[in-house]
């Protein structure tokens, strides 16, 4: 499905990526975690081909996306949605044309079932009144809410999330992690999403992967990194994680999200 | 400090050669920028071409550069005009030529003043504007929210600024040239007690369709660079808001630079 094979990437003196290896296997979902500045949204900007690797590559559906011309580089960014880290809304179009911006400029469908359609992604994300407000009228939860309404408008194959809940206070970050399942779950997506939440990582991994000093030094279950990891910088960093699903298996709950 | 080349690139240079080092680095720096200008010019044409055409963003841009800057423009074309006037027919009563002052008034606006003040005060206003717009955009990821929708940003966002710059400047140069023709009219004949009828005459029978279209074709060219500089400075600001701060004031700073420069080439060209 998604591989990084080697991928290096310096910005003038500042080694972000060193040799970062990773599988993220069809229709699950894959979360980075790592430190702030540990180079993780330049790894996944690599994988919808926003920036270029020095060396090294992104595999996408068998294409080498550093190597796609622009026409094939679009049509495989058709299969993506994205939501980011501060929803990257436009700020002079509504949050309908933000919602429905692809389904109008692809002309996939005639308006009214654009309308439609975008009605029917906010209904999804639990905002389903708020159509015609202009996205600076919109709290920061609402703005990712209706991010992941645009990045589920094109009924994507893989939807990448970078830092979905950085930036929300933790009732807002519960109902984005949920909605990310239930989303994700729904529409039997693959997702790839960065974050260094690790209640986040906890809800919505079906496998983690560590990022640290631009490369992955821990990948597996969020049973077998937050378990049997022994690397310390791997061990601290999980440490949250660990408790949350040691109390999560005490009270039973654990394996029913 | 060792000799031998292994430490070539590792030895300090002596503190009296730092200006040149750091000029080296600059002059590096300014040709990769004109790279880049020119391969974000050549993208910006090729899409400008292409379909579909975004004629709304057009016009709505055309509103923001042309409409807008509209009373600036007049307001800075009526007083030179004026003072154009009072200068020339102070300068001129020295030596019995003060009916010339309308021809000069309406050539000085025609050729050099209309254009060059029009250009300088777009690029102030919607250069400056379209600088932190992109920036806005860039830092706050939605350029990359473009890609990632598999829409061109430059198409989106470019394109229809630089068919506004290139349309609108000539026509805010052409109402810049009558006010400010006006203006002088207002001057000398009201309060130099000039011949109206003499200096309507001298201001037009002189002139040659080369003045006025040396202008417009000016205006148009400051229009092109008013918008490539600043929608290039916007789209790869860097830096956060900080950086849309800095990218801003350097847009309007090179378009300045530019636009005097390319006056005087094309005046050179068309007048040699």
């Amino acid at each position: 499905m998604i591989f990084i094979e080697n991928l290096y990437k310096a910005f003038g003196d500042k080694k972000v990526l060193q040799g970062a290896n990773l599988h993220c296997p069809r229709g699950e979902s894959t979360v980075i975690i790592g430190g702030s500045g540990t180079g993780k949204s330049v790894l996944i900007k690599h994988i919808i081909g926003l920036l270029e690797p020095d060396s090294g590559r992104a595999v996408v559906d068998g294409k080498v996306v550093s190597e796609l011309n622009e026409h094939d580089l679009n049509e495989l960014r058709k299969k993506f949605g994205m939501l980011f880290q501060g929803a990257a809304l436009f700020d002079s179009l509504t949050v309908g044309e933000n919602v429905g911006f692809a389904l109008t400029e692809q002309s996939v469908m005639p308006r009214p079932k654009i309308k439609d359609r975008v009605l029917e992604c906010l209904d999804m994300v639990g905002m389903p009144d708020i159509y015609d407000l202009m996205p600076d009228e919109l709290s920061g939860g609402m703005r990712k809410r209706v991010g992941l309404a645009r990045a589920i408008a094109m009924k994507p194959e893989i939807i990448l999330f970078d830092e979905p809940t950085t930036g929300l206070d933790p009732v807002m970050a519960d109902v984005i992690n949920d909605l990310i399942i239930k989303t994700t779950k729904a529409l039997k997506v693959t997702s790839v999403t960065i974050t260094h939440d690790m209640v986040s990582a906890n809800r919505i991994a079906d496998k983690i992967a560590m990022l640290y000093k631009g490369k992955i030094i821990a990948y597996g279950t969020p049973d077998e990194v937050m378990f049997h990891q022994t690397d310390p910088v791997v061990k601290k960093f999980v440490e949250i994680g660990r408790i949350i699903r040691q109390t999560e298996a005490v009270q039973g709950r654990g394996n029913n999200i | 400090m060792d000799s031998g080349t292994e430490n070539l690139n590792t030895v300090s240079s002596p503190k009296w050669l730092e200006p040149i080092a750091r000029l080296g680095s600059f002059s590096r720096q300014f040709v990769a920028d004109i790279g880049h200008v020119g391969i974000f010019t050549k993208d910006t044409i090729v899409w400008m071409f292409r379909p579909p055409y975004k004629i709304n963003a057009a016009i709505e841009q055309m509103v923001e550069v042309g409409v807008m800057s509209f009373p600036v423009v007049a307001f800075t074309a009526i007083f030179s005009g004026m003072v154009i006037a009072l200068q020339t027919y102070n300068g001129f009563v020295r030596f019995g030529a003060e009916s010339m002052v309308g021809t000069v008034v309406a050539l000085t606006l025609t050729r050099e003043l209309g254009p060059v003040l029009t250009g300088l005060i777009v690029a102030g206003r919607a250069g400056s504007a379209m600088t932190a717009s992109l920036g806005t955009m860039r830092v706050t990821e939605q350029i990359d929210a473009l890609y990632t929708l598999a829409a061109n940003p430059i198409k989106y966002l470019v394109v229809p600024r630089v068919i506004a710059g290139v349309i609108m400047l000539p026509v805010l140069a052409i109402i810049s040239d009558i006010i400010g023709i006006y203006g002088g009219y207002v001057v000398a004949v009201l309060m130099l007690d000039s011949n109206p009828v003499t200096y309507m005459e001298r201001s037009f029978n002189i002139m040659e369709n080369v003045d006025l279209f040396s202008g417009l074709a000016k205006a148009a060219v400051f229009g092109f660079i008013i918008s490539i500089i600043g929608c290039y400075f916007g789209f790869f600001t860097e830096g956060g808001a900080e950086g849309v701060g800095k990218a801003t004031t350097r847009s309007v700073v090179v378009a300045f630079l530019l636009i005097f420069v390319t006056n005087y080439i094309m005046t050179a060209v068309f007048f040699r």
